[in-house]
């Protein structure tokens, strides 16, 4: 439904302050993500340090949010689509900011791996994971500036490739660790940065059915497919 | 939401998803008039028993003209006309042969402002008990008179004064004595045309707690303006627009995920 405006102009001014507050969290994560990513891959300590510094404002917007949503609801008692565009808010501010905590938690990896010995070939499957994620993260948010459920349901039926893809690096990264002993300390920094990674694929999936139910007021009923629970990768959710 | 889409889905009615059991009340192809003036156009809708359901709309809308209907006080305006048929378990209510003073004791109404009588608050009360032979003996008027103040949870606060006034209680005790009047002779259902309009929210919350547990012996309509209270106090509730019922359905879908762009806009506060 296309939506005209409120008779009290203000709170449309109000549903605005919080989907703006939402677009600078979802681009703020999206940097944060890949910034953690560049610096895990390259190694790049001072851009580490950095992402664990942004990641406060990820908190505070959240927080900002959370208020903002709260007080909407006090004083506007919204109902119909003006509730859900609440709940929707307060819901992906929640995911954005397990995300933006999953990419600080990279970034504190790429710290602790300071002078280990490095395997080169090693990170590349994490750089392929990684890649794949961001998209998914970046089309949900766009899914989400534009409520559109279509997009937002493309991106929670890929999930299932970022599980699989998950599934195959822990497989690689045992062999490494089997290989040679000294790979052990490092591959096991890079597999839980490599579950970082699949978790925030899970946060996308998550907003991909908020966005759902912004758009159609219910929740997703269908099974969301899975990759291959081999070993010991089991998803959390 | 484009025309084509809303023309093509069928129209929810009240009957699809009523709880089990039949419909209280049955009304069909309702059509109102006030002397050249349309104001209720083709009105189908199942009201169910022992249920609160709410109509809703802008003022002007045509929901108090059918809560009128219900109990036919549409027949005092002179240039009223009513076409269709509403039925309460099966009887057609305008059936000539029907006794509208028997027809309006079996459905009690509830008004905007309290209008007790300007009687002592046991009088209020026994009036209509009274004049419909409900009670045969002193004895048994005490007794009505004092389970229709307990319904309505006035009794603790007027049991030591029942000869007082009854226009010298506060607003709020004056719209429970006026649910207690109406309650007092068994109806079957009871209308209430905006009936916390003129109160506090505490006389309101009595008001609506008072509705809730009604609705356990009682087939409750409420027109409201407060979307909150239509939400808060009904399980059905109906969307009346420019004299056609929009929409109706289960109270929360209604205020959670209309199917209707102009139920959306009223609700949400975008109308106009």
């Amino acid at each position: 439904m296309a939506m005209t405006d409120h008779i009290v102009s203000s709170f449309d001014a109000d549903l605005q302050t919080l989907g703006d507050k939402l677009a600078e969290m979802g681009g703020l994560c999206e940097k944060l993500v890949g910034e953690s990513i560049e610096a895990l891959l390259r190694r790049d300590i001072p851009l580490a340090k950095r992402v664990i510094e942004w990641d406060r404002s990820i908190d505070r917007l959240q927080h900002e949010i959370e208020e903002n949503g709260i007080l909407t609801i006090a004083k506007r008692a919204p109902v119909a689509i003006d509730l859900r565009e609440v709940v929707a808010a307060l819901r992906i501010a929640n995911d954005l900011e397990r995300i933006g905590d999953l990419a600080k938690n990279i970034a504190k990896r790429v710290v602790a791996l300071e002078g280990q010995f490095q395997p080169p070939k090693l990170a590349g499957g994490v750089a392929h994971i990684a890649d794949l994620t961001l998209a998914q993260l970046k089309e949900v948010l766009d899914a989400y500036t534009q409520r559109d459920e279509r997009r937002a349901m493309e991106v929670w039926k890929r999930d299932g490739d970022i599980d699989a893809l998950y599934n195959s690096l822990f497989r690689e990264l045992l062999t490494y660790m089997m290989e040679d002993p000294r790979n052990i300390g490092f591959c096991a920094h890079l597999l839980f940065c490599a579950k970082n990674i699949e978790r925030i694929g899970d946060h996308a999936t998550n907003v991909a059915e908020t966005v759902y139910y912004l758009v159609h007021g219910e929740a997703v009923t269908d099974e969301r497919p899975k990759g291959d629970l081999a070993g010991a990768a089991i998803s959390y959710d | 939401m484009d025309a084509t889409a809303t023309a093509a889905r069928p129209k929810p009615t009240a009957s699809a998803t009523l709880p089990a059991g039949d419909p209280k009340i049955v009304a069909k192809d309702v059509n109102v008039y006030y002397a050249e003036k349309h104001a209720l156009k083709n009105v189908s809708l199942d009201i169910p028993e022992r249920a609160v359901m709410a109509f809703i709309g802008p003022s002007g809308c045509g929901k108090s003209t059918f809560l009128r209907c219900i109990n036919r006080m549409n027949d005092t305006i002179a240039s009223c006309r009513v076409v269709g048929s509403i039925k309460i378990d099966d009887q057609d209510i305008y059936d000539p042969s029907l006794d509208v003073v028997q027809l309006r004791a079996r459905v009690g109404m509830v008004f905007q402002k309290p209008n007790p009588f300007p009687k002592s608050i046991y009088e209020n009360i026994a009036y209509g008990p009274r004049i419909h032979g409900l009670a045969r003996s002193k004895a048994e008027l005490d007794e009505i008179v004092e389970q229709a103040l307990r319904k309505a949870s006035l009794w603790n606060e007027v049991k030591d004064r029942l000869q007082d006034t009854g226009t010298g209680l506060s607003g709020g005790q004056q719209q429970r004595l006026c649910i207690a009047r109406a309650i007092a002779v068994s109806p079957e259902v009871i209308l209430m045309d905006e009936p916390c309009s003129a109160l506090d929210p505490i006389a309101t919350a009595k008001i609506e707690e008072l509705i809730d547990e009604l609705r356990q012996n009682f087939t409750i309509v409420i027109v409201t303006h407060s979307m909150q209270q239509a939400a808060r106090v009904s399980q059905r509730t109906a969307f009346f627009h420019l004299g056609v019922i929009v929409e109706t359905g289960p109270t929360e879908r209604i205020f959670t995920s209309p199917n209707d762009k102009r139920t959306q806009d009223y609700i949400t506060g975008r109308f106009g």
